[in-house]
């Protein structure tokens, strides 16, 4: 039977992230029986707060407080893991920046096995784990066995998980700081620096017509201006787009971008990546044009269109003016 | 500066709908496209770009098999000095870990300073790097957007979090960097390029030139087995739309038009 279950818990400002409820449900899935124990690092007042906090769906809760971790550098969080916990620990972390930044490395010093970005679990049978994962930009899906016998590091996609909620466990924290020891710093975090603001406030707007790399070419961009015009509306973009400095910064909706909650959002050849969709809250109404009948955008439209954009954009947005 | 960059070989998703094949062992690899890893393309442009400033040079490497060959050529017309293939059977079927494994072995017959890959590559992982600084017992940082050389023994990096901050570290060289895109623009290559390091020789290293025991790689050393590829039934999926471009446009309308798509 695989290694005690843990969970690194990531916050902001003492506030749990989502996240922190989502790795309870994924430890579920991985074995009903399994009581996982969150693991907080940080300093002060936050920390407490965080701790506390997370005792309403954790029995156990590590707290490490130490100057040297009041920013989470996973650098020096992951020197630190890997002296706390035990040899077959099933390490729990959320698939994000901070996630990517720690865990592929935390196995390999733990000497255990690493599952990248999870999006299911299937079973646990003796020390193999049956995981679901993506590959090809969510296109098609892979089962995985992993081998815990000598424990692992999983990384969770965050949002796949939905949790229902604290449960009220009443857990308790056990301060394990004096555990901590002597951290080296090879690399120091200096500061974070904000995004650029745009000229349009896209989380603001109602309607938006969304590009990703579908339209093929910095003078097509026109097609959509177009179209959001027609339509009221507001051009938003994928990551490619502003990566190929077509677009601002502040127009791209994803992770890495902005978080928009429109009423409608139309997405034009956009493929629908999971660090896209990860920047589309509200439940819009949500229009998929692309020449790929199976792009994943379609799993999560609400209206499908499987056509060329450059060919229909233009059309609809002369009706759209006709019927003005 | 010496810096070695790790690129992979992948079929490339913008120009290519991935099938599942029949039996579901594998994708339909017939009628592919394949290109270098878009992450990667980023992180060579960047190594050229450092290079240009600091000197030294930039040597590209890739695991994978014969056909890998074309993307080290790619990159080096791109303008890296050089070009390595690591290829065997030996290392069919390796994971995350056999991969950086053998990526190790190669490194540790070089003297590199810095060492780039790509945040994300056709498997959605983001492991390599972060195992390989492991392996190394070097500093590691992910989703690398800005990379400013202090003096000869730090970096000053950004990486790009959520919400698109960033966030400012330095970093003690050697180390091991794994680039986002839009860290830079890469290059244009063109025909011209291509014919410059069109015959010159990339060496081929197997498992006795890196000195990798074949049982520490390849399928039989992986922790991490892939059982299958499938597409998943997500319920309903959206309504598609069928008719001519102008019945499709009216329909919409209609439905925009209710959902206060249309103002
Ligand atoms: C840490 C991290 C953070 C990230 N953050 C973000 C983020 O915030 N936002 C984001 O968007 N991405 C983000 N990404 C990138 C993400 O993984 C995808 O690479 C990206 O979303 C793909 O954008 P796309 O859908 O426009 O392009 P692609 O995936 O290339 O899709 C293009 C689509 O256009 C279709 N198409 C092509 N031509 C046409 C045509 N003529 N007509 C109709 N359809 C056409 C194709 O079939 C395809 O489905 C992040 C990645 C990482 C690693």
């Amino acid at each position: 039977m695989a290694g005690q279950v843990f969970a690194y818990i990531v916050y902001k400002e003492g506030k749990a992230d989502d996240t922190a409820l989502e790795l309870v449900k994924a430890a579920g899935k991985i074995n009903p029986d399994a009581s996982p124990t969150a693991i907080v690092t940080g300093s002060g007042s936050d920390l407490d707060a965080v701790c506390n906090e997370v005792t309403a769906s954790y029995k156990e809760v590590w707290k490490f407080d130490n100057e040297a971790l009041a920013y989470p550098n996973a650098e020096i969080i992951r020197q630190l893991l890997v002296k706390v916990l035990p040899a077959d620990a099933v390490v729990l972390v959320a698939h994000d920046t901070f996630g990517m930044d720690l865990s592929p490395g935390l196995a390999i010093m733990l000497d255990s096995t690493f599952v990248p970005d999870v999006v299911d679990f299937e079973g646990l049978e003796g020390d193999t784990l049956k995981a679901v994962r993506q590959e090809f930009s969510g296109q098609v899906s892979t089962h995985v066995n992993c081998d815990l016998s000598n424990g692992a590091v999983i990384n969770v996609r965050p949002g796949v998980f939905q949790a229902d909620g604290a449960a009220g466990v009443g857990g308790q924290v056990i301060d394990k700081s004096s555990e901590i020891g002597e951290l080296v710093l090879r690399r120091r975090y200096l500061e974070t620096v904000e995004a650029e603001v745009g000229d349009v406030d896209i989380t603001k707007e109602d309607v938006l017509v969304s590009v990703g790399r579908g339209i093929e070419d910095q003078d097509n961009i026109e097609i959509a201006e177009e179209l959001a015009e027609a339509m009221g509306a507001v051009v938003s973009c994928s990551r490619p787009i502003v990566d190929a400095k077509w677009l601002e910064k502040s127009r791209q909706v994803g992770t890495s971008g902005q978080t928009v909650k429109p009423k409608v959002y139309m997405a034009l050849g956009i493929s629908g990546s999971f660090q896209h969709l990860g920047g589309l809250k509200g439940n819009p109404f949500i229009v998929a044009v692309n020449k790929n009948p199976k792009a994943p955008i379609f799993q999560v439209a609400d209206v499908g269109i499987v056509e060329d954009l450059l060919e229909f954009a233009p059309v609809l947005t002369e009706k759209i003016a006709e019927g003005k | 500066m010496e810096i070695l960059v790790c690129v992979k070989r992948v079929p490339d998703t913008a120009e290519n709908e991935i099938e599942v094949a029949a039996d579901g062992s594998d994708i339909e690899r017939d009628d592919l496209v394949y290109s270098v890893n878009e992450w990667d393309n980023y992180a060579v442009e960047e190594a050229i770009q450092l290079v240009d400033k600091a000197g030294g040079s930039v040597t590209v490497v890739s695991v994978g098999d014969e056909e890998a060959e074309e993307v080290v050529r790619r990159e080096m017309a791109m303008g890296a000095n050089n070009g390595l293939l690591l290829s065997d059977d030996a290392f069919e079927g390796s994971d995350g870990k056999g991969t950086a494994t053998i990526l190790k072995a190669a490194v540790e017959k070089g003297n590199y300073d810095l060492i780039l890959t790509g945040a994300l590559a056709d498997d959605g992982a983001g492991q390599v790097g972060g195992m390989l600084a492991a392996m190394l017992d070097l500093p590691f940082a992910s989703v690398v957007n800005r990379i400013e050389v202090m003096d000869d023994k730090k970096l000053k990096i950004g990486r790009e979090i959520e919400g698109g901050n960033q966030e400012m570290h330095e970093i003690d060289l050697p180390c091991v960097l794994s680039i986002q895109t839009g860290i830079n623009e890469p290059r244009y290559v063109g025909i011209r390029g291509i014919r410059k390091v069109a015959s010159v020789e990339i060496p081929v290293w197997g498992t006795s030139e890196l000195g990798v025991a074949a049982d520490s790689v390849g399928a039989a050393a992986a922790r991490v087995k892939r059982l299958d590829y499938f597409v998943p039934d997500l319920g309903e999926g959206a309504e598609i739309l069928e008719g001519s471009l102008e019945e499709v446009a009216d329909k919409l309308i209609e439905m925009l038009k209710a959902k206060g798509g249309i103002k």
